[in-house]
């Protein structure tokens, strides 16, 4: 018996995210600006089903309010760009301000346990909503736009705003990847697995929930810049709706709760059933509700976790797998 | 003077705050899950009285009577087709699938009643008008005085129930320990679709008094069910009567709030749910805990 990590399989599918990553870079030289913008949306998408599958699927975190950070990530980029800076740099304090604002919030929030966790952020984030729209500075209940974004000629800054979005989902993407390795990840897969008994074996499970916590107020906030990046105008009611956690949620339940790929999957599924249902609708919407609850109920893991368990495929390793050693190996 | 008379009219928002909360008690105390589809149930059940309003012209009371039965039936079959199969699942399944259940029901009634808004004031009589004034400031509504009095007879019905009924030792019992109650001969399932059944009952009484109050469209659901899991954080889970208390002291911040700036309404009852959790589970231990 051994243990092993990689396969040749997943060896040549990581190389070839990375390589998928590098030709993704090039596609705002090649395409027009439209499909620049929808491909951003989907990184948008990639972004937040990965942060939340962080939260849900690994810490036990189930949140119907991360959408305050979305918000913060939005409304602090226009509002760090009204104070002067030049917008990009905004969009970057205006994630650092997201992620640092989790860590208060998690020193409240991840003593609530299920359902108060999950109505409790909620609350925290019709709280936050609240506040903005009591300000007029930030345009209150009906809206504001980045206006310093229009400094940039359109192809350019559709471009920039994308380069920015890949950077995020690589970066956020990497450090989900290379933590869920590490010997800390180890101890989130066993949480994960069993809380009570990873806590009995000494893991330091609050300690571990509040670093995906952060992670995810950082992840959100930086989707949040990019939404307001992306669409150049943000209202509290859009950006600040629970709608945010269903997409999420439809995400991650059907790409597969707990699983690297799975909310990847899931994303590029969503972006799909955007792209082909245009008009939205509440029929869309009444699928969307009615598959995630199927998942939820039928079918847990979701369709990667499903094919991982029947194929024992593994294309981006981030845990371990026993195999029987080879008839050469056991000779010598 | 302006403050008594807020107070007065908190504790009658709360009264219904109280109702919408006393199903999603329940499901809490019986089973320990939450459902998240809870406040568009209601906001259903206000949808099925205003057809029938629309329909046959009785009265919105008249109404409720024929939709109650309807909406029991509902519960018990949402018990035994979803929240059933997520009650053997780990305690994420039933948020997951009723949150589900919420997006599906909220627009399936878009689809259905579009998203103009609605109201059953106008077919609900005088009781919605009638009020008495106490002193130059202070003024009772009969709809304020109606919601209190609904409420604390139900919540008195319940207890009730709960204490002097076979059927509400059984629940009692399953809801202590379902196991235990197994070997004792109890059927746990046919006793949760029963508790589920109540429960929507009760969202549909809070549905009728929200639509009564005051209007409601196809996605109020999820404003009521805040208000209403607030409602029995601040009363202190799996407590009854301290749902009832619990919505009153929400209904209570809000008018006071109100007061304060009209946009503050909804923020003070969101501060104190979140002040009563950091006093019950912060515990004056807000420090980072390593282990």
């Amino acid at each position: 018996m051994r243990v092993q990590r990689w396969t040749r399989t997943s060896k040549l599918f990581t190389a070839g995210t990375l390589v998928a990553a590098l030709v993704l870079a090039g596609v705002p030289l090649v395409f027009e600006s439209d499909v620049v913008q929808k491909l951003t949306t989907l990184l948008i998408l990639v972004l937040l089903a990965v942060m939340w599958n962080a939260l849900a699927g690994y810490g036990g975190l189930l949140s119907v309010g991360q959408q305050a950070f979305i918000g913060i990530g939005a409304y602090g980029t226009v509002f760090f760009a009204a104070q002067g800076v030049s917008p990009y740099v905004a969009m970057l304090l205006a994630t650092l301000l997201a992620g640092a604002i989790s860590v208060p919030i998690s020193l409240f929030a991840l003593r609530l346990r299920a359902a108060q966790f999950a109505i409790g952020m909620w609350v925290i984030a019709e709280v936050i909503s609240i506040l903005v729209r009591l300000d007029q500075n930030l345009g209150a209940g009906t809206g504001i736009s980045l206006i310093q974004l229009n400094q940039y000629e359109p192809n350019f800054r559709q471009a920039y705003t994308f380069w920015l979005a890949l950077a995020f989902t690589v970066i956020f993407l990497a450090a989900l990847f290379f933590l869920l390795r590490s010997p800390l990840g180890a101890s989130l897969q066993a949480i994960r697995d069993d809380e009570d008994a990873a806590r009995s074996l000494g893991v330091r499970v609050a300690a571990r929930k509040r670093l995906l916590f952060v992670l995810a107020g950082f992840g959100c906030g930086a989707a949040g810049v990019l939404v307001v990046a992306n669409t150049l105008f943000i209202e509290p009611s859009s950006v600040f709706s629970v709608q945010w956690s269903a997409y999420m949620i439809f995400m991650v339940l059907v790409g597969g709760l707990g699983t690297f790929e799975g909310p990847i999957l899931g994303a590029i599924l969503l972006f799909a059933i955007q792209t082909t249902f245009t008009q939205g609708g509440p029929w869309y919407l009444v699928g969307l509700g009615a598959t995630a609850a199927l998942f939820a109920l039928a079918l847990p893991r979701g369709l990667w976790g499903t094919i991982e368990e029947r194929l024992g495929l593994r294309l981006l390793p981030v845990g371990y797998r026993v195999v029987e050693a080879r008839r050469d190996e056991t000779a010598a | 003077m302006t403050v008594a008379n807020a107070v007065l009219q908190g504790v009658f928002l709360g009264a219904f705050y109280a109702v919408l909360a006393c199903g999603l008690s329940i499901m809490f105390g019986v089973m320990r899950i939450i459902n998240l589809a809870h406040g568009d149930v209601a906001v259903l059940g206000a949808y099925i009285v205003y057809v029938i309003v629309e329909r046959t012209g009785v009265p919105a009371f008249v109404a409720f009577a024929v939709a109650l039965p309807v909406m029991v039936l509902l519960g018990y079959v949402l018990q035994l087709t979803v929240l059933e199969r997520s009650l053997k699942s780990g305690i994420l399944t039933p948020l997951l699938a009723t949150f589900g259940l919420s997006i599906v029901i909220q627009n399936l009634l878009q689809l259905v009643f579009s998203p103009d808004v609605r109201s059953l004031g106008g077919s609900a009589g005088s009781v919605t008008t009638a009020s008495w004034q106490v002193t130059s400031g202070l003024s009772v509504s009969a709809l304020g005085l109606l919601v209190l009095v609904v409420a604390v007879l139900l919540f008195a019905a319940l207890q009730l129930f709960l204490s002097k009924t076979r059927a509400g030792w059984i629940m009692r019992a399953t809801a202590e320990d379902a196991d235990a109650a197994e070997l004792a001969g109890i059927d746990s399932r046919s006793v949760y679709a029963r508790a589920t059944a109540i429960a929507v009952g009760i969202a549909a009484l809070g549905g009728l008094f929200l639509g009564i109050r005051s209007v409601f469209d196809p996605v109020s659901g999820p404003t009521q069910l805040i208000f209403a899991f607030e409602a029995v954080v601040i009363g202190g889970m799996g407590s009854l009567w301290g749902t009832l208390l619990g919505g009153i002291a929400l209904g209570v911040a809000q008018t006071v709030g109100a007061q304060i700036h009209p946009q503050f309404a909804v923020m003070a009852g969101h501060l104190l749910f979140l002040a009563v959790l950091i006093v019950r589970f912060g515990g004056g231990r807000l420090v980072l805990r390593t282990a």
